[in-house]
């Protein structure tokens, strides 16, 4: 692919990919190369012996930055992204581990000491812990923050908001009330984005049964019959039926839905608990 | 309490055990809403435990429920003394996933209105650095200087400060003529004489050395292992600059040099930013002569809106401004970290896609994290105003600290 982009130009990752991964060898569990970065992807419990490796063999001297990623669908729901620079080679790579809520990752405090507060921000967003790290404590909420706000599963709203309180001189937390709804529209196109289903689609994918022959008199209502003219009076008579109307009226929220793996973990399970009256 | 102090063996005085202060989060030299635990033995600073995010908005999970277009904004209130900095990492990180091409003209423009940006930061901070050690008119001078730049900034976007002028695939509007030979006038009319006055008050008075010249001094190889970046690790002798090695936008164009100090404490780091300042200016007078006539923005009408002209005449361009203003352009998935020279360092932006109209996760990298983390083992040893010295030439600014 030709690089029409203007981004920052670092130095050729031709043949590093390739070097790197024969450098990690089993502590490797997968290299990419895409959009220009080199992408790898190492054992959870070697990630300290691999950006050992890296920094003293092959120059990545710069810790820039520890970012993760949370993918509520998969088991182990975390991505920890190093982000390395060698300023020698004039070169960058993101090496990549994958956790759990539960499962603590090696701290790199030992070979950087910058890292220490990277730690402690993904632990503090997402609640990844990081074992040997001397001093994880929260660090850019609040003193006494309950949960992990940037997990897909933590409303953008919050659940808690505060104000200064005149009856007791000092600052209160408050569940969160919303004079209005907390307005996410989807702007995505039905055809590419939608994940409800359109009325009438539903027929195309499970046919109905056909009806059993009766005696009666044919029920108007579902079948469409030769000599009347079909007609769209009653929401009955639209051909969508009451569960795809259900469906349609639900709001989208747009991530959501999709379907947990079976061996997903539960959803934040720190969360306060929702009181009635609460709002959002 | 009941500890007891123990007697002096020589002076009789009392010797008085460590003690614990709060510097912040309302200090006028903290720079915004920093709260530092200091423990101090005397005078002498022992321990310094910074505790940030005071101003922390929650930027990135904001980011992930807007559309690209709709994030970018965001990116000025992150530093708010260096507004297209910022703007510039992400546009240029959307810009590398969806791979198009920025018209020359919007790259000059780019790379002439980061370079005033650089301009104004530095006016900040040279002025607060100097004001935090004891100095006054430096200060009021330079505010003239940042002023002008806002003004400029206005005549670009509309916007003094939050100025949301870059856009992925080059930039929002065009700059009338009279804008850039304004410019250029105002380098050599306005920008020399204010910058030079002010500067010959401060390098060479001995007040101001004797509150800067080695104190925190940083190895080279204590900036590598704390992550610096930009004036910081410049300033400990690294040449290490992302406008030279890893150009971006027009960079490699320009002829500029990049100051490195040699011992690398305050004074270096100070210096290295006055140096700046008239390199930027250099890139900027560059710019303005070589800027080609041309489009601000990729013809690309999946991504940039067409002109609104245009849409009283085309049904498509009609379509195309609608969809982009509702739905948004779509970015194939993938991720990527991209990181410019912002004026305090190196500014990054991890953006990972799922191939959908908002990211799905938008981590910034902030040049403070790493600087104030060294705040620690920067001012171990040294006395208590020294810590402001030393935070002044970290040059922190906590909305983008915080996020």
């Amino acid at each position: 692919m030709t690089v029409l982009h203007s981004a920052p130009r670092w130095s050729s990752n031709e043949g590093v990919k390739d070097a790197l991964a024969a450098a990690l060898g089993a502590m490797l569990v997968k290299a990419d190369e895409e959009h220009g970065e080199i992408l790898l992807t190492v054992a959870r419990d070697s990630i300290e012996d691999a950006l050992r490796l890296l920094r003293d063999d092959h120059e990545y001297q710069q810790l820039m930055d520890i970012a993760g990623v949370d993918y509520p669908q998969r088991a182990e729901r975390f991505d920890v992204c190093y982000c390395l620079l060698s300023v020698t080679k004039n070169h960058r790579v993101i090496v990549k581990t994958s956790t759990d809520e539960a499962t603590p990752v090696p701290t790199v405090t030992t070979l950087w000491p910058n890292a220490g507060w990277y730690e402690r921000e993904v632990y503090d967003m997402f609640g990844v812990l990081f074992a040997g790290n001397p001093d994880l404590r929260r660090i850019l909420t609040d003193y006494g923050f309950q949960g992990h706000p940037f997990r897909k599963d933590f409303p953008l709203t919050g659940y808690v908001e505060l104000r200064y309180s005149e009856e007791d001189k000092r600052v209160v937390y408050e569940p969160v009330q919303l004079a209005q709804d907390l307005r996410q529209f989807d702007f995505m196109s039905p055809w590419e984005g939608a994940d409800y289903v359109l009325p009438g689609d539903e027929k195309a994918v499970t046919p109905p049964p056909a009806p059993a022959p009766v005696a009666t008199a044919p029920d108007t209502k579902g079948t469409a019959s030769v000599d009347k003219p079909k007609t769209t009076d009653s929401k009955a008579d639209t051909g969508a039926g009451d569960k795809a109307n259900a469906e349609a009226a639900k709001p989208s929220d747009g991530k959501d839905s999709a379907v947990d793996a079976p061996d997903a973990p539960k959803a934040t399970d720190d969360r306060p608990a929702k009181t009635d009256g609460e709002g959002a | 309490m009941s500890f007891s102090l123990e007697e002096s063996p020589t002076t009789g005085d009392e010797v008085i055990t460590n003690y614990t202060i709060n510097f912040g989060p309302q200090h006028p030299a903290a720079h915004g809403v920093l709260r530092m635990v200091m423990e101090l033995d005397g005078e002498i600073i022992e321990r310094i435990d910074p505790h940030v995010g005071l101003l922390h908005r929650g930027t990135e999970k904001l980011i992930e429920h807007k559309t690209y277009l709709q994030a970018l904004p965001y990116f000025d209130r992150l530093d708010y003394c260096s507004p297209l900095g910022m703007e510039h990492s992400y546009v240029l990180a959307v810009e590398k996933l969806l791979n198009i091409e920025v018209p020359l003209r919007a790259q000059y423009l780019r790379v002439l209105f980061a370079e005033l940006t650089r301009i104004c930061n530095h006016m900040l901070n040279l002025g607060s650095h100097v004001m935090d050690v004891g100095a006054m008119t430096p200060n009021l001078w330079m505010f003239e200087i940042r002023e002008d730049c806002l003004n400029f900034f206005e005549r670009a976007s509309g916007a003094r400060m939050h100025s949301a002028w870059f856009r992925p695939g080059g930039v929002h509007q065009d700059v009338p003529l009279k804008l850039l030979t304004d410019m250029a006038d105002w380098i050599d009319e306005r920008l020399f004489p204010l910058f030079e006055d002010a500067m010959s008050l401060v390098v060479d008075n001995r007040i101001f050395k004797q509150r800067n010249v080695d104190i925190a001094v940083v190895s080279k190889e204590d900036a590598l292992r704390w992550g610096f970046s930009g004036p910081m690790i410049r300033g400990s002798g690294i040449p290490w600059d992302l406008r030279k090695s890893q150009p971006y936008d027009v960079y490699d164009r320009m002829e500029f040099d990049i100051p490195v100090g040699t011992s690398g404490d305050c004074y270096d780091r100070f210096m290295v930013r006055v140096e700046e300042v008239r390199q930027s200016a250099r890139i900027m007078r560059q710019c303005i002569a070589q800027m080609p006539e041309g489009p601000i923005a990729s013809t690309d009408r999946k991504v940039v809106p067409p002109k609104r002209a245009e849409m009283k005449q085309s049904m498509e361009a009609l379509i195309h401004h609608f969809k982009l203003y509702t739905e948004g352009f779509h970015v194939p998935a993938g991720e990527v970290y991209v990181a410019t020279e912002s004026p305090k360092g190196e500014f990054g932006v991890y953006l990972v896609s799922d191939g959908s109209n908002k990211p799905y996760r938008c981590k910034i990298r902030p040049t403070a994290f790493s600087h104030l983390q060294a705040m620690d083992f920067m001012c171990k040893g040294h006395m208590l105003p020294d810590a402001t010295a030393i935070l002044g030439a970290i040059d922190v600014v906590f909305g983008e600290c915080d996020r």
